[in-house]
């Protein structure tokens, strides 16, 4: 209450003596502030501009620039090849196989994990006893290095010796090839990127739940709304854009994946039949291991597309998903 | 208040006396630099160097032995987990043109694809240390114009590990030189052994299909490049060959546990009774007595199929990039020195290169206890110089094999293609390496 009456005081001493009228002596000046007025907002927004030229913009460009090339990774540029490197990608089977695990793995995380986290979120946003204990909890799994979760993990999911196989095989079932097979190696990988992201994305939608008025719980409630209602009615709808910014930041994340797939065998090359090779672990081999920066630049740029695209698409998806709700209610 | 005072208290005493004890380090080493010859520029000018290496070289006490005999020179070690990490950080610093280390350790599977770019290191050649290896070793990092790439620093001769626990159950003899005669002879007399041994027992005859397919592609001269530089791994009868002869005995036979190479079931596995046999580097005892602790039974025979063969070793290189070259290849010489040689053979055992290393007392006399008592020092000096010569491997070898390993494991291990379908994969895999 206190904070409150300081800031009712009166507010007349900000705006201190007004500026007199332009006087024949301040011409001068007044056309330097024109000057100001007109060019120094770019200013002040340009440290953004500038840092997205140099960190963002200018790689983005002169990876394009690497790819119309044949580029070794020590002998630097080669000969102009034109769009020869991303012929030789998009006709090679490697980028599709590649692709198709990428887009799998994708979907086998990024789909149970939005979900789960709704669900965590929701389940935190209750009353309960030692709440800061359960919502740092769930954040915890984030704050393990990802290559100490992806040794656990590729222990659970040895083949033969694995935990989860002497588990299955002590109840009675057959075990999982979890490296051989290729839809395992792509649900295992997705576990692992589900356990660390899971948490953090349920805390996000958590800070948005804190911010729905608490009165219309109270009067769906009086209304005889119960809770599993009231979370579609109430909190689904009122978290729309969170929701949306999840899913944004997952795809991204998700379509860019390395160090999970990376980690999941002792080569980091996604199996020696591709089962779980990656765009971005086949961009890696292509630039670090054969050393064809070309190549890799031609992958890094078509992976940015699909980005591009994926993200449109989900925009697409969830406005439309928002405007018909929105008419709805 | 008064808590947190004592608690500040306890760092700062602690602190006093972590730095009274390491003062009374650096004392002793200052000590024993006085009685070495000060080679070292001494001027008071202080160099730093920084070498590079991949899991076990066993150079930590050496290099601190080097900076108390030479005042001035301060060493710092890098060191990487794998070869392959250590590899894609030097591919990354030369073409960057930095970063690299005064001296780079380098792998002998993948020093070749080196040779390509002459410029970017240090001719190492210097009428002292001639002779002072193998002739194949040295050969392996001269290019044609007399450049000497790089130093050698350990081989990998292979002898044969085997469960003689296992072998007994089997009614196999278990005597180490018992063991060396049945073993003696060809590939097709090993593989043959094993198909008496696992009709008699539960095991597998040996590790993995991948592990036979480095020991026996290392005995091909020209495996997957020619002479004159031509790809020609799909095309070589003799490739096929031993690509059928392997998978024929891995999954034919059933003679192989179907493991992956260093994957995490291959590591339990030496917990249990999987196989019998390996085939056995060096520095492969290391790897055994770690995995294997407390499992009892293990030997090793002085024994290789084949004739002699050698999986891995290194070399020392100086790139071009770094400040102070004279002194980083002054360095390397030192390192790769035999006498220094046989002390990191002490410490992690490392077999050394230099042809005087093996006349050492110290490596002939020495004995494994975990390999019950075997006289591991003289059985490796054997090994290597049934050696006659080491394979030629082309810039591309370390790819091709890659992509080789790669087919036997769809085969042994994943078992998501047969030999054909997967030698069909590779073929279109070596022909997108262009």
């Amino acid at each position: 209450m206190t904070v409150g009456a300081t800031t009712t005081a009166p507010p007349a001493t900000t705006a201190g003596p007004l500026p007199a009228p332009a006087s024949p002596k301040r011409e001068r000046r007044g056309r330097r502030s024109g000057v100001d007025v007109r060019f120094s907002p770019y200013l002040y927004i340009a440290p953004f501009f500038v840092l997205f030229a140099v960190t963002g913009l200018f790689p983005l460009l002169y990876t394009g620039w690497v790819a119309l090339h044949d580029w070794d990774q020590i002998m630097g540029q080669g000969e102009f090849v034109g769009l020869d490197n991303f012929v030789a990608v998009l006709t090679g089977s490697a980028f599709w196989r590649a692709f198709t695990n990428t887009v799998s793995i994708f979907v086998l995380s990024s789909v149970p994990q939005i979900a789960a986290a709704l669900l965590i979120a929701t389940a935190l946003d209750r009353n309960l006893r030692a709440k800061t204990l359960w919502r740092m909890g769930v954040l915890l799994p984030y704050v393990v290095a990802p290559v100490a979760v992806a040794l656990i993990f590729s222990n659970l999911f040895a083949d033969r010796f694995g935990l989860i196989n002497a588990l299955l095989e002590t109840v009675g079932l057959e075990p999982v090839r979890w490296h051989s097979d290729r839809f395992a190696s792509h649900v295992a990988i997705a576990t692992m990127v589900n356990f660390r992201w899971t948490g953090y994305n349920a805390l996000i939608l958590l800070a948005a739940m804190q911010a729905v008025p608490r009165d219309l719980y109270e009067q769906a409630a009086i209304d005889g709304a119960n809770a599993w209602r009231q979370f579609w009615a109430i909190t689904v709808p009122m978290l729309r854009p969170t929701i949306i910014f999840v899913i944004i930041t997952s795809t991204i994340g998700g379509l860019q994946i390395f160090d999970e797939p990376r980690m999941f065998d002792q080569y980091g090359r996604g199996g020696a039949d591709q089962q779980w090779q990656t765009l971005t672990i086949y961009l890696y081999e292509l630039g670090w291991t054969r050393s064809d920066f070309g190549m890799a630049s031609a992958v890094a740029w078509l992976l940015f597309l699909i980005i591009v695209g994926f993200g449109i698409v989900n925009y697409l998806i969830t406005r439309r998903i928002a405007t018909a709700e929105g008419k709805k209610s | 208040m008064q808590s947190s005072k004592h608690i500040y208290y306890l760092l700062a005493s602690s602190t006093a006396l972590t730095l009274a004890l390491t003062a009374c380090g650096d004392g002793d080493n200052g000590a024993s630099a006085d009685d070495g010859d000060d080679t070292g520029s001494g001027s008071g000018r202080q160099i730093e160097l920084s070498v590079a290496t991949f899991n076990e070289f066993g150079y930590e006490e050496l290099l601190k032995e080097y900076e108390a005999d030479n005042p001035g020179i301060k060493v710092t070690h890098v060191k990487a987990d794998t070869a392959d990490n250590a590899r894609a950080a030097l591919r990354n610093s030369l073409g960057a043109n930095s970063g690299a280390s005064d001296i780079e350790g380098m792998e002998v599977d993948w020093v070749v694809e080196f040779k390509q770019y002459p410029d970017k290191f240090a001719d190492l050649a210097d009428p002292e240390v001639e002779g002072r290896w193998f002739d194949w070793k040295t050969e392996a990092v001269t290019l044609e114009d007399g450049k000497l790439m790089g130093y050698g620093t350990d081989i990998g001769p292979e002898a044969i590990c085997y469960r003689a626990d296992l072998f007994e159950a089997a009614g196999l003899p278990t005597d180490r030189e018992e063991v060396a005669e049945l073993l003696e002879g060809s590939w097709e007399n090993y593989f043959e052994v094993g198909k008496d041994f696992v009709a008699n027992s539960d095991a597998a005859w040996y590790d993995s299909a991948g592990a036979l397919w480095q020991g026996m592609i290392n005995q091909i001269d020209y495996a997957y490049e020619d002479a004159d530089g031509n790809i020609v791994a799909a095309s070589n009868p003799e490739v096929r060959a031993i690509y059928d002869q392997v998978l024929q005995a891995s999954v034919e036979d059933e003679l192989s546990a179907g493991l992956a190479l260093w994957s995490p079931d291959y590591t339990a596995s030496f917990q249990k009774d999987e196989f019998a046999t390996m085939l056995c580097p060096g520095w492969m005892l290391g790897i055994i007595e770690g995995n294997a602790a407390g499992v009892e039974g293990w030997d090793v025979a002085n024994v290789f199929p084949g004739g002699g063969g050698v999986w891995g070793g290194s070399y020392l290189t100086v790139p071009a990039q770094g400040d102070n070259i004279e002194e980083a290849t002054k360095l390397a010489k030192w390192l790769t020195a035999p006498e220094q040689q046989v002390k990191a053979f002490e410490a992690k055992g490392t077999f050394p290169s230099q042809l005087e290393a093996l006349d050492s007392d110290v490596l002939l006399e020495s004995t494994n206890a975990f390999f019950n008592d075997a006289p591991t020092g003289q059985i490796f000096v054997d090994r290597a110089e049934a050696v006659k010569a080491q394979p030629v491997k082309g810039p591309r070898y370390f790819d091709i094999n890659t992509a080789l390993q790669d087919a036997i494991t769809r085969v042994d291990v994943d078992q998501t293609d047969d030999p054909e379908s997967s030698w069909a994969k590779f073929v279109s895999a070596v022909e997108a390496l262009g």
